[in-house]
C-alpha cells in the first residue's frame, strides 16, 4: 500500500509549460505598452483604457467567484465608491480652493460644500478612500452575511440589491451627487490637464500597469495556500470548519480584495472616460462585469481579464449597430457558457492541453 | 505531541432533542487518555448525534469537557482548535484538490497566517509523516476525488493527524470497506492511538472484537453497557438489543 515517490516537486510539468505564464504576461505587456499605443488612435486607446478598467473588476471577480464561489453580482457598488471618491476629488481640484464644483453652482441649491465632500479635497484622503471605502464596506457586508451563512443565490441577489440601492441613493441626491448625470466634465487629474493627449495616454499606461500588477498578484494568491483554502471553502464550507478554520473569515478576505479591485477600477475609470454616474454602477453594469469574467473563464485570471475586454469591446462595437440584438446575444452567450462551459473559454485551452497530453501518453505507451 | 499531556473526555448528562424527539437522552461517559474506545449500538441509537454534539454541530444540553474545558456552546472551528477532530459517515475530502493539498490545508491552522500567502514549495514534515502513516505516499499528487473509498477514509484520518488533534472521533470509518481494507484501517487506528485518544463509532462486531480497547454500547439515546469487549459481549442487555440486529457470535 506504500509506494514512495522521491520527486520533490509536487507536479512535473512539461518544460515549456513553466514558461507559458511568464511568456503570456510578457506578450500581454508588449501588446498593452507597445503595440496598442502604436496602432490605435487616441480615441481608440481611450476606449481600450475603459475596457481595461472593466478587466480589473473582472480580475477581482475571478478571485471572489471563480475561486471563492461567491457570485458577486453587485460589484458596481464598489466600482462606484472608488469612482465617486476619485471624481469628487477631481471636481474639487478643478474648482480650486474654497470654490464649489461647477454642477453645484449650476443647480444652485447649496452655497456651502457639504461636510462629506470636504475631506475629498485632499488628494491623500481621496486616494485612501478609493481603497478604504469599498474594502471597508465589503468587510461590513461580508462579515454580517458570511457569518449568517448566507450564500448562493441569496448572496448574489443581496449584492445586486445593494448596488441598485446605491445607484438610487445617488440619483435622489442630485444637488450634491449630480444625480442621474453623475459627475463629469473633468479638467485635470492631479494637476495634469486631461485635454492634453499625452496625459490621457499616461492615464492609459497607468491603467494597463495596474491591471497587469493586479493580475500577477491575484495569480500568486490563486497558487498560494490561501488560494487552495479558498477552493476548499467553495467546495465544502462545512468540512473546512472541521479543520479549525472559520470559513466566513476565509471568504471575507477574497470578497474584500475583490471589492478593493473594483474600487481601483472605478477610480481609474473616471480620468480615462471622464464620467461616473449611477447608470455606470447599477444592476446592468454589475451584471456585465460578471458576464465578461464568466465568458472568458472565471477560474483563470487571464481568462477573466481577456473575457472582460472582449465583451466590453463587443458591447461598444456591436451595440452601435444592433442595439437590441446585442443584449439578447450577450444574455444568450452568458447562459450557454455558464451551462455548458463553466470554466469559460479559458477552459477550452486546458481541455485541448489535456487531450494533447493524453495523445502523447498513448504514443509513448505504444 | 508526545510531550503534551493527554486529556480526558468527560461527557455529563448530554441531551439532544429534535423537535421533541430525544435523540440523545442523558448520556454520561468518560474516555480516558490513550483509549481506543468503540461506540456501538443499533441504527438510530444516537451515536452520530452524540459526536455531533461534542463537535459543536448540534446544540445540546449538559456538559462535555475535554481537558477540563467546556466544549458545549463553542463554535465548531474553536472546538477543533482545542485538539478535537472528527470524520463523517460518508468521507468528505476536497475532491478537486490533491491528497497533498488536502493534507496541507488541514495542517494550516497550526501555522502562522502569513504563510498562507506563499506557495507550498516542499512537502512539510508533518504532511510527509501523515502520508507514511496512512500509506498514501504513492497517491500524493492524485486528486482526492479519484481515490478508492478506503483511501478517502485514510486521507480523512491523515488530515486529523496533521491537524495535531489529541482526540479523534471517527464515524463508521470502515463502512463499505473490503475485508483487507478493514484490517489495514484497524492497524492504522492502533498506530494512531499510540499517542492519541480515539473514539470509533462502529456497527461491525468482528471489527470491534479485533481492535477495541474498550466499548460503550448506546441504545435509544442512552448508555446501555460499558466495559471491555468481553464484558460487553457477556452483558445480557446487549445481547437482547443486538438479537436480530447483528448476531453476537
Ligand atoms: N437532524 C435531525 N433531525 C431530526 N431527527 C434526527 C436528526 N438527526 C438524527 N435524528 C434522529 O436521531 C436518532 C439518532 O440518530 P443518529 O445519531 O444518526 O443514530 P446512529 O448514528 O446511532 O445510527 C435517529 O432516530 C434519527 O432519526
Ligand atoms: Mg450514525
Amino acid at each position: 500500500m506504500t509506494d514512495s515517490s522521491t520527486s520533490k516537486s509536487p507536479t512535473a510539468p512539461a518544460r515549456w509549460a513553466r514558461w507559458r505564464t511568464p511568456l503570456g504576461y510578457a506578450l500581454g505587456a508588449l501588446v498593452l505598452f507597445g503595440l496598442a499605443p502604436l496602432v490605435l488612435s487616441d480615441f481608440r486607446l481611450g476606449q481600450l483604457a475603459r475596457y481595461l478598467c472593466v478587466a480589473i473588476v473582472a480580475v477581482g471577480i475571478s478571485l471572489a467567484w471563480g475561486r471563492g464561489g461567491m457570485l458577486v453580482l453587485g460589484q458596481g457598488l464598489f466600482f462606484g465608491l472608488g469612482g465617486y471618491a476619485m471624481a469628487m476629488h477631481m471636481k474639487l481640484a478643478d474648482a480650486g480652493a474654497g470654490q464649489l464644483p461647477d454642477f453645484m453652482l449650476l443647480y444652485g441649491s447649496t452655497d456651502e460644500l457639504p461636510w462629506w465632500w470636504q475631506p475629498f479635497s485632499s488628494p491623500v484622503v481621496a486616494l485612501a478612500a478609493v481603497l478604504v471605502l469599498p474594502m471597508g464596506l465589503a468587510a461590513l457586508i461580508g462579515w454580517s452575511v458570511f457569518r449568517r451563512r448566507v450564500r448562493g443565490a441569496y448572496f448574489a441577489i443581496l449584492s445586486q440589491a445593494l448596488a441598485a440601492a446605491f445607484a438610487i441613493l445617488l440619483i435622489g441626491q442630485q444637488a450634491t451627487t449630480g444625480g442621474t448625470n453623475g459627475l463629469t466634465n473633468f479638467q485635470g487629474f492631479f494637476g495634469f490637464s486631461l485635454h492634453d493627449p499625452v496625459n490621457r495616454r499616461t492615464v492609459y499606461f497607468l491603467i494597463a500597469a495596474t491591471l497587469l500588477l493586479l493580475m500577477l498578484a491575484t495569480r500568486q494568491l490563486f497558487h498560494s495556500r490561501y488560494g487552495e483554502l479558498l477552493v476548499a471553502v467553495r467546495d465544502s464550507e462545512e468540512r473546512v470548519r472541521f479543520l479549525g478554520y472559520d470559513p466566513a473569515l476565509v471568504k471575507l478576505v477574497a470578497y474584500v480584495l475583490s471589492a478593493g479591485m473594483a474600487g481601483v477600477a472605478g477610480a481609474l475609470f473616471v480620468p480615462a472616460v471622464g464620467i461616473i454616474s449611477p447608470a455606470l454602477i447599477g444592476i446592468v453594469p454589475s451584471i456585465q462585469f460578471v458576464i465578461g469574467a464568466a465568458i472568458g473563464g472565471r477560474a483563470s485570471v487571464a481568462g477573466a481579464a481577456l473575457g472582460a475586454v472582449a465583451v466590453a469591446w463587443a458591447q461598444t462595437t456591436l451595440s452601435e449597430e444592433f442595439p437590441s440584438a446585442w443584449t439578447y446575444f450577450q444574455g444568450g452567450l452568458f447562459v450557454v457558457v455558464v451551462a455548458f462551459l463553466p470554466g469559460g473559454l479559458a477552459s477550452l485551452w486546458h481541455l485541448a492541453a489535456a487531450r494533447r497530453r493524453q495523445r502523447t501518453e498513448v504514443v509513448t505507451a505504444a | 505531541m508526545t510531550e503534551q499531556p493527554l486529556n480526558d473526555l468527560v461527557i455529563d448528562d448530554v441531551r439532544v432533542t429534535f423537535d421533541g424527539f430525544v435523540a440523545v437522552d442523558g448520556v454520561s461517559l468518560r474516555v480516558g487518555p490513550g483509549d481506543l474506545r468503540f461506540l456501538i449500538g443499533p441504527n438510530g441509537a444516537g451515536k452520530t448525534t452524540l459526536v455531533d454534539a461534542i463537535t459543536g454541530l448540534t446544540p445540546a444540553t449538559g456538559s462535555v469537557r475535554f481537558g477540563g474545558r467546556e466544549l458545549l456552546g463553542r463554535p465548531v472551528h474553536r472546538i477543533v482548535r482545542l485538539g478535537i477532530g472528527r470524520t463523517f459517515q460518508t468521507a468528505t475530502v476536497f475532491e478537486n484538490l490533491t491528497v497533498l493539498q488536502n493534507l496541507d490545508i488541514a495542517a494550516g491552522t497550526t501555522r502562522r497566517p502569513h504563510t498562507l500567502l506563499r506557495r507550498r514549495r516542499t512537502v512539510p514534515d508533518e504532511v510527509q509523516r501523515a502520508l507514511e502513516t496512512t500509506g498514501l505516499t504513492g497517491q500524493r499528487d492524485r486528486a482526492a476525488g479519484t481515490l478508492a473509498h478506503g483511501q478517502k477514509q485514510w486521507l480523512e484520518i491523515g488530515m486529523l493527524l496533521v491537524q495535531n488533534v489529541q482526540l479523534l472521533l471517527l464515524d463508521e470509518p470502515v463502512a463499505g470497506m473490503s475485508h483487507e481494507e478493514r484490517e489495514q484501517t484497524g492497524q492504522l487506528l492502533q498506530r494512531v492511538g499510540e499517542d492519541r485518544t480515539v473514539v470509533v463509532i462502529e456497527h461491525d462486531m468482528d471489527f470491534m472484537r479485533a481492535f477495541a480497547a474498550s466499548v460503550t454500547v448506546l441504545h435509544a439515546g442512552r448508555v446501555l453497557s460499558e466495559g471491555t469487549v468481553a464484558e460487553v459481549r457477556a452483558d445480557p442487555r446487549v445481547q437482547e438489543v443486538y438479537l436480530g440486529e447483528t448476531a453476537v457470535a
